[in-house]
This record gives C-alpha cells, sequence and structure tokens, in this order.
C-alpha cells in the first residue's frame, strides 16, 4: 500500500480536477497503546493503528464533507464531497485569505511515548498502583495511561501541503476510599506533548492523592450559597477555559447578531488586572501546533487585555464573515470530523498578589484546589473542584468534600479581585465540543480570588 | 476477516474478530440555514486473543496489515490480564429488530425538509429565536468470527432529529434543545419541536428560586441530567466487584422507594441501543436492576461475570474500540400512574428541572450530585410561575430515590439509552443568589 504522503499528492493533483469555492483534504496515520488497571490487577492492556482521511469542499458557503478509512476511489470521493456541497450551498463562501504553505513538522520528542515497551510503561503504573494501594483504607483504585502518535497531512486547492506530526501522552489516576455505604474518591490527571518524563516521578503526589480520599471519608460537605473563593492555578486554568474560553469561540458569536452585541471588541468583561490569552503558538504544550487544521499558522492571541474584549478564536470562514484576522484556531478531534473553532493553551495572565495576601483579610471562604470537569452554556458555567478546603481568618482550615463551583460569566470575571504570581498549566484536560471530544487543551491561571461565587452544598 | 482469524489462531489458543462498520449521513442546519451535507464511512476491526491463559488486544482501521494487529494482539497478552472466560458460541439470538431499509432510503430532500419543518415550528411564534439542528440517518454492521467456529452478524438503522433554539435577550440567554430517534425512519417532527415550544412558553418569565430545600420535579431530561449517571456506575459489575459501588452488598435489600422499578433492556424492538447480542457475542437480554425499591442484579460482560461467578448479562460493550467492558444498554426506568400536571398541582412551591448543568462532574461513585439549573422553573401554588437562574440544585441520588414522591405516567426516550418518566421528591437541597 502507498504511503499517505503518496497519496496525498495524488490528492494534491486531482483537486485540479474539480470546481468547487474551496477544496481541502486530511489524512491520517494513528499509532497509539493504552494499559488500565482497575483494583490490583491489571485490566486491559492494548494497541491500536489506524488511517483514515477526510475531503472537505464549500460552493456558495455550504459544505460538503466525506470521511473514510478507505482510502480507495479517492476521485469518488471528492466528486462526492463537491456535489453535496452544492447542496448544501445557498448563499456566499467566504474564508479569510491564507497564503499557501508547504511544510513539514516533526513531533518533537527525544523519546516517542508509543515506542517505549510496555514493560516499561507497566512497571511504572505498577509502581503507582502498589502506592495507592499501600494506603490504610483504600478500597480500590483505577489508572488509565494512553500514548498516541499521529502524522497528518493538510492539502488544499489554494496548493497548500502541510505534513505534522503530534505525540501525546495522558495518564489518569484514581483513589477509592471507602466507609460503609459512605464511597469518596480523588483523582489526578497529567497529560503532555509526548514527554513521558512528565509523569514518571509523580510517587509522592500519587501517596498524597490516595491519602486525601481517605480524608475525605471523615470530611464535612459545605454548607451551599456564596462565598468568596480562591482557586488554585489548576482550577483556575479550567475556570478560564469554561467560563470564557468557549463564549470567545466565534462560531458561537459570527451569524447570532444578539451574541455578537454582547461580545462587542472593547467591551469590559473584568478588573484592569485581567488578561486571558490562548495561543497555540506558545510551545509544548498540549494545545501548542505550527498550523491549524485549515493550514493556518498558529497565533497567540490577546482574548481579554486590562480586563476589555481584545479578541476572540476565529477559523478562515468565521474571521472572513467577521471581517478580523484568522487566529488558527480551526481543529478538528479527528479525521472523521470537519474542524471547528476550538481552545488551544488557554491562560490568565500573572499579576502580583501572593498567595498569602489573597487569603489575609477572607473571614470565611472556600480554597478549591484541582479539578473533576466543567461545562459551560455560554452564559452560566460551572466547575468542580477535586479538593477543597474551608478558609477561616485568612488561614487555611478543615478539608471539606469536592465542591461544584457555578456563576454566570458577566459578573463572575468582574467578581475577580485578587490575581497571582504563580502562573501554572494543566495539561490533564481534554476538551469536548459537539460530538467531538477530547481535543487535547492546556489551560492555566496563577491563583485568583473570586468575590461571591456560587457554591453547591447540603 | 477469515485471514485475520486463522493467522491469530497459529498463535494464539483462542481467537475472536470484531468488525463494525459504520455509514453515517448527517444534514447539519447553523444558524436557521443549511449549511452541512456529510457523508462519513468508518470502519474498525479488533483482535481479542487468548495466549498462555492470558488476553492480549488490538485494534485497527488499517486492514491493509494483517501481521501488525495479530503482531501487537501477541505482544499485549504476554502482559495481559488472566481470561476467566471462554469465547460463547455465537449461536442461539433473540430476534431483536434493528434494522428498516426505509433508512437508508430516505432521500436527502427529505431530510433537508424535515429540518427546515423544525425550525420553522421553533421559530414560528418567535423570529429572534436562532436554530442549529440536524437529520441524520446511519448504518451500522457489526460481525463476530470466533476461532471456536462460530460467527454472528447483524445491521442496523439509526435516524435521528435534533434541534437546538437560542434566545438571547440583553446578555441573558436561553438554549432549549430536544431530540429523538428510532431504527425506522422519523417522519413526524412534532414530538421534537413541541417539547421545545412548551419550554419556551414557560420560560418566558423569570422567577427567583430561594436557598431552602423544596419540592423537585425532574422531568425526564432533568433525570438523565442529574439522576442517572451514579445508577449507571453502580450497577456496573466490575466496580462492584471492586468494592467501589455504594450498593455492592445490598442485593435484596429495600433501599430504594418501593415505587421504583428499573431494568436494562437491549431487545426493545427498533431501538438505536437494541441488538441481537453484545459485543462479545453474548446474547441480549432485558435485566431486572431494581425491583419495588430492591436492587435484583448488577450487569457484567464475559470477564467480569467469570471473576465475580455470575453469568453474563449480555452487556460487553466496546467502548471507541476497547476491550468489552460492562455498560448498560438502555436503562428503563418504568413509569407510575402521576400525570406530570397533578405533580405540579401538588407543589405549593417547589422547582421544576429540565437540566442540570454539570451534575455528573462530582463523586459519581458516592451518588453526590451538584449542578447549575440551565433550565429549569418555579412552581407556586400548583403553577409554572417563571424560569430561575443562577440557581444551585444538590444532593446524593441514594438519599432521594429513598423517598419518591411520585413517578410520572409521562415516561419517553431520552437519547438513546434512557427511558425514564418525570420523578418528583419531597425535599430537595437548592442554593441561590436569592
Amino acid at each position: 500500500m502507498p504511503s499517505i504522503e503518496e497519496i496525498g499528492h495524488r490528492i494534491a493533483e486531482e483537486l485540479k480536477k474539480h470546481r468547487a469555492d474551496h477544496i481541502e483534504a486530511h489524512l491520517e496515520q494513528t499509532v497509539s497503546s493504552h494499559i488500565t488497571y482497575r483494583g490490583k490487577e491489571l485490566e486491559s492492556i492494548g494497541k491500536g493503528s489506524g488511517i483514515g482521511g477526510n475531503i472537505r469542499a464549500q460552493v456558495k458557503g455550504g459544505w460538503g464533507f466525506t470521511s473514510f478509512n478507505n482510502l480507495d476511489d479517492l476521485p469518488a470521493r471528492i466528486g462526492l464531497a463537491v456535489k453535496q456541497a452544492n447542496l448544501a450551498g445557498n448563499s456566499e463562501s467566504q474564508l479569510a485569505e491564507v497564503p499557501p504553505v508547504v511544510d513539514r513538522v516533526l513531533a518533537g520528542v527525544d523519546r516517542m511515548p508509543t515506542d517505549i515497551p510496555l514493560a516499561d510503561k507497566k512497571k511504572l503504573l505498577d509502581e503507582y498502583n502498589d502506592i495507592i494501594w499501600r494506603t490504610p483504607k483504600i478500597q480500590t483504585s483505577v489508572i488509565g495511561y494512553g500514548d498516541g502518535y499521529k502524522k497528518f497531512i493538510y492539502i488544499n486547492s489554494a496548493g497548500s501541503f502541510i505534513e505534522q506530526e503530534r505525540a501525546d501522552v495522558t495518564l489518569r489516576l484514581m483513589a477509592i476510599a471507602t466507609d460503609g455505604s459512605e464511597v469518596q474518591q480523588s483523582n489526578m490527571s497529567i497529560g503532555s506533548r509526548g514527554d513521558f518524563s512528565r509523569i514518571e516521578n509523580l510517587h509522592r503526589d500519587i501517596e498524597e492523592m490516595a491519602k486525601r480520599a481517605v480524608e475525605l471519608l471523615s470530611a464535612p460537605q459545605v454548607e451551599g450559597g456564596e462565598y468568596t473563593v480562591v482557586l488554585d492555578p489548576v482550577l483556575a486554568g479550567v475556570f478560564t477555559h469554561e467560563a470564557f474560553g468557549h463564549l470567545s469561540e466565534s462560531d458561537f458569536v459570527y451569524e447570532n447578531e444578539k451574541m455578537h452585541q454582547i461580545m462587542t471588541l472593547g467591551k469590559e468583561f473584568g478588573g484592569r488586572h485581567l488578561n486571558i490569552i490562548d495561543g497555540a503558538l506558545v510551545p509544548g504544550l498540549r494545545g501548542s501546533y505550527k498550523y491549524d487544521d485549515e493550514g493556518v499558522p498558529a497565533t497567540k492571541t490577546y482574548l481579554i487585555r486590562e480586563g476589555k474584549l481584545v479578541g476572540r478564536l476565529h477559523s478562515r470562514e468565521t474571521a472572513a464573515k467577521m471581517n478580523e484576522k484568522p487566529t488558527g484556531n480551526a481543529r478538528a478531534v479527528s479525521y472523521h470530523h470537519p474542524p471547528i473553532v476550538r481552545m488551544t493553551n488557554t491562560y490568565i495572565e500573572p499579576d502580583s498578589v501572593t498567595f498569602d495576601e489573597m487569603i489575609a483579610d477572607i473571614k470565611e471562604g472556600v480554597y478549591a484546589r484541582n479539578w473533576y470537569g466543567g461545562t459551560t452554556s455560554m452564559e452560566m458555567f460551572t466547575f468542580s473542584a477535586g479538593e477543597a478546603y474551608m478558609i477561616r481568618s485568612g488561614k487555611i482550615a478543615e478539608l471539606v468534600r469536592p465542591v461544584m463551583l457555578t456563576g454566570n460569566v458577566f459578573t463572575t470575571l468582574k467578581n475577580i479581585d485578587a490575581i497571582g504570581d504563580d502562573l501554572d498549566m494543566n495539561e490533564g484536560g481534554g476538551c469536548g465540543k459537539g460530538e467531538q471530544s477530547p481535543l487535547p487543551v492546556s489551560n492555566g491561571s496563577p491563583h485568583i480570588r473570586i468575590r461571591r461565587c456560587l457554591v453547591g452544598g447540603k | 476477516m477469515e485471514r485475520i482469524l486463522e493467522q491469530a489462531k497459529k498463535a494464539a489458543e483462542a481467537a475472536e474478530v470484531f468488525v463494525v462498520t459504520t455509514e453515517e449521513a448527517p444534514v447539519q442546519f447553523e444558524a436557521n440555514r443549511l449549511k452541512h451535507i456529510q457523508s462519513r464511512q468508518s470502519r474498525l476491526v479488533a483482535l481479542r486473543i487468548i495466549r498462555k491463559g492470558r488476553v492480549g488486544y488490538s485494534v485497527t482501521t488499517d486492514t491493509g496489515d494483517i501481521s501488525s494487529l495479530v503482531d501487537s494482539a501477541v505482544e499485549t497478552a504476554e502482559f495481559g490480564t488472566k481470561a476467566g472466560f471462554e469465547l460463547p458460541d455465537l449461536a442461539n439470538y433473540p430476534e431483536v429488530d434493528t434494522y428498516d431499509p426505509e433508512v437508508e432510503r430516505v432521500p436527502l430532500e427529505t431530510m433537508i425538509a424535515l429540518g427546515q419543518e423544525m425550525i420553522d415550528a421553533v421559530r414560528g411564534n418567535n423570529a429572534d429565536i436562532i436554530c442549529e439542528g440536524g437529520v441524520d440517518r446511519d448504518v451500522i454492521s457489526v460481525r463476530i468470527l470466533s476461532s471456536n467456529g462460530g460467527e454472528a452478524s447483524y445491521r442496523k438503522s439509526i435516524f435521528s432529529l435534533g434541534i437546538e433554539g437560542s434566545l438571547i435577550r440583553g446578555t441573558d440567554m436561553l438554549f432549549v434543545g430536544e431530540s429523538e430517534s428510532s431504527c425506522h425512519p422519523l417522519t413526524d417532527t412534532r414530538a421534537v419541536t413541541d417539547i421545545i415550544l412548551k419550554q419556551l412558553d414557560w420560560a418566558k418569565e423569570q422567577a427567583t428560586a430561594p436557598i431552602k430545600p423544596l419540592p423537585v420535579i425532574f422531568t425526564p431530561n432533568g433525570v438523565a441530567s442529574a439522576i442517572v449517571s451514579p445508577l449507571m456506575v453502580a450497577f456496573n459489575g466490575k466496580v462492584v466487584l471492586q468494592g467501589a459501588s455504594p450498593i455492592g452488598d445490598k442485593l435484596g435489600k429495600p433501599i430504594f422507594d418501593e415505587k421504583l422499578c428499573l431494568r436494562d433492556d437491549a431487545t426493545v424492538a427498533y431501538r438505536p441501543a437494541s441488538r441481537p447480542f453484545d459485543d462479545e457475542g453474548v446474547p441480549s437480554h432485558s435485566t431486572a436492576l431494581i425491583e419495588a425499591g430492591v436492587p435484583t442484579s448488577f450487569l457484567y460482560d464475559l470477564q467480569t461475570a467469570a471473576l465475580a461467578k455470575k453469568q453474563s448479562t449480555g452487556n460487553g460493550n466496546r467502548h471507541g474500540g476497547g476491550l468489552p467492558s460492562p455498560s448498560p444498554s438502555a436503562f428503563v426506568i418504568q413509569p407510575g400512574e402521576t400525570t406530570f400536571d397533578d405533580m405540579l398541582a401538588d407543589m405549593k412551591e417547589g422547582l421544576v428541572v429540565e437540566y442540570l448543568m454539570g451534575a455528573g462532574q462530582g463523586n459519581i461513585l458516592g451518588g453526590d450530585f451538584s449542578g447549575n439549573v440551565l433550565l429549569g422553573y418555579k412552581v407556586e401554588n400548583g403553577r409554572i410561575v417563571g424560569r430561575v437562574k443562577d440557581t444551585m440544585v444538590s444532593g446524593n441520588i441514594y438519599k432521594l430515590l429513598k423517598d419518591i414522591a411520585a413517578i410520572g405516567s409521562d415516561a419517553r426516550w431520552v437519547g438513546s439509552s434512557l427511558s425514564t418518566p418525570s420523578l418528583y421528591f419531597p425535599n430537595v437541597s437548592v442554593a441561590s443568589k436569592g
């Protein structure tokens, strides 16, 4: 069978024969492995490989899209995508101008995670699982390790031909403690852009995680209501992603006049200390890349600068329709889906407040750390902490059950009244949007303090 | 496929090849207009072997390279878990209808017209609403071959309608969505749009929730978003085997309200979650999980059943091409006799929860849930008075399901894997901005 590079060159020739406003192709080749533990024993170990691609065409503003594993008969598939686009088209095609690019981007990883022997990976996970099981009162554990290497090619009718590689590593651990019918859990989630060493030497963190699950059994639940809340960098990163990041994805805005009014550039969203950035150009993170899935060079985009809305994330189509510059944020989770506007590495820039200053004048508040998850509906968002402590009279006090926080983005960002000096990025998460999940992203922040944040509780 | 099995048999005591082929053809509307027409083809081949008593596994979409698929399975078998099961005979399946050839024959023009009809209905009374939606037509084929000579296959057709409307006033946003799916073609869009129109009507006014425990009705969508995920985990035989399920030692004990009956059912004719056998070839069942408030069974695949000394319940599912693992097919909560209106009439002050955002993000194992009432209503003196916002509802499903005020007669499918009526609880914790 020919390589995907050879197939790519054939497609590039074939695209010239079809008439559409725009045609592009993606080809992808992957290898992956996974190991999971459930309890003391290894539960599942497996390896995977894949090959596939898609053709996307635009005619009169309508999109045709066909995806496939079977790489035979590609001319017919190009024809099908063009035909679909013709059927869907009912207005005018608009795509931001991007110069054609021919480039090759390597994974940039010294030790390819998929090449590391399974025995070595298993040995590390055995060590981690032993630590969890050594902790008294632990009922059981769940560990999920996954890695992948992907080579993908982007080709379009304007002459772009971009080969890129990327590698990915994720590790999730959960310790579960029980006492009668009471069950509590604690989690850890780590990821990297292919750097296996990032998941090594976590023994001490895992020991603490396991102990926390046991401590939660006797921890009280917070009384529900409004609190002054301090978020650690990990949770503040999730907050930034959910509360504001999704709102700056232009596909929610570009054809919705009312949403556009809400998201007018220049509008004040927070205090002058608030700066929020998204950018795949920030190097070495899980959301980093050189070109997006429309062949647009990655950028670093200020979304909020000194409290004011100054930018948003674009695909070529949303940029053209809003008459703004493309930002290189069109991403697809795999060749099975067309690219849509997504975040990459999203974070709050550090300010100067130390952690001690931040909690010093809080009489009663909540210090929330780590994450379970988060979600948004644009206006409202929720995110949940993996661990939480009461703050009493300026000091960190007792451990409480993990809390769920919620708010309205338009008031909550303004209620951030302190931003720390200790930016840290969280690479353990994956982002879901529509049916495309999990997309590798990172997010981060320094510690932040939010006044009047609604906390769920008893 | 046969060649994969032949090669694998040479390297292992037992082997099984699982192939799933999917053809999807969605049409999608954005901002009230037709925007995308797609066709997606995919094929996945998974090889499971038992070698020296251990399970090896590999999966690929690239069927050009059989040797690497077999080599990978052999490599992983060195570390794999000890196989406690034997591959099934791949015979004696129940008759479960999942394929209607009419689905493939629905013309693209009809699908586009159905989508437009939904958008027109939702925007009929309010042109400020912006709709996204779609009509989807899928055909899935599953085939299993095993080294003990057996072979089994089935085909499934799925037709689905979905629409979401957003209404923005100032910075106030309202999102209302609904969907329906079947193995038959769907022709009546009103089942979907009527529910949306009712929500839009209820949400016209705004109301404020107090900070105190209140009676709460969870509608079928509300039950799906808040109550069901912890149960799906708790009845998983693997979680039970690990000792991590809070109901693991409660079989036969009345721990839920006696009105509550729940089953897992992969045999309902022409439902998208139905099938004659699971992803490892075990016949499908309807398994009673809760009868009159008493847990009666857990869900098993072959390996977990072997370790727990039980029988597989036909719940071996491969998610994303992984090894089979127990998970629900379709949860069916038995409807009660109380109408939704009677539940409302019973409430002096309370809430109706249609969608609780973020409820699945907490300590699911322990049954705790907490979420933002993204779509929900205040009830005063038996009447819905308006939409509540900035409101959180929290609780523990095991405490709630011990005392159910009423189970609705309004059961319906929510997505493909849950059929539920509304559930009415007398006392649920509510926090709000007041």
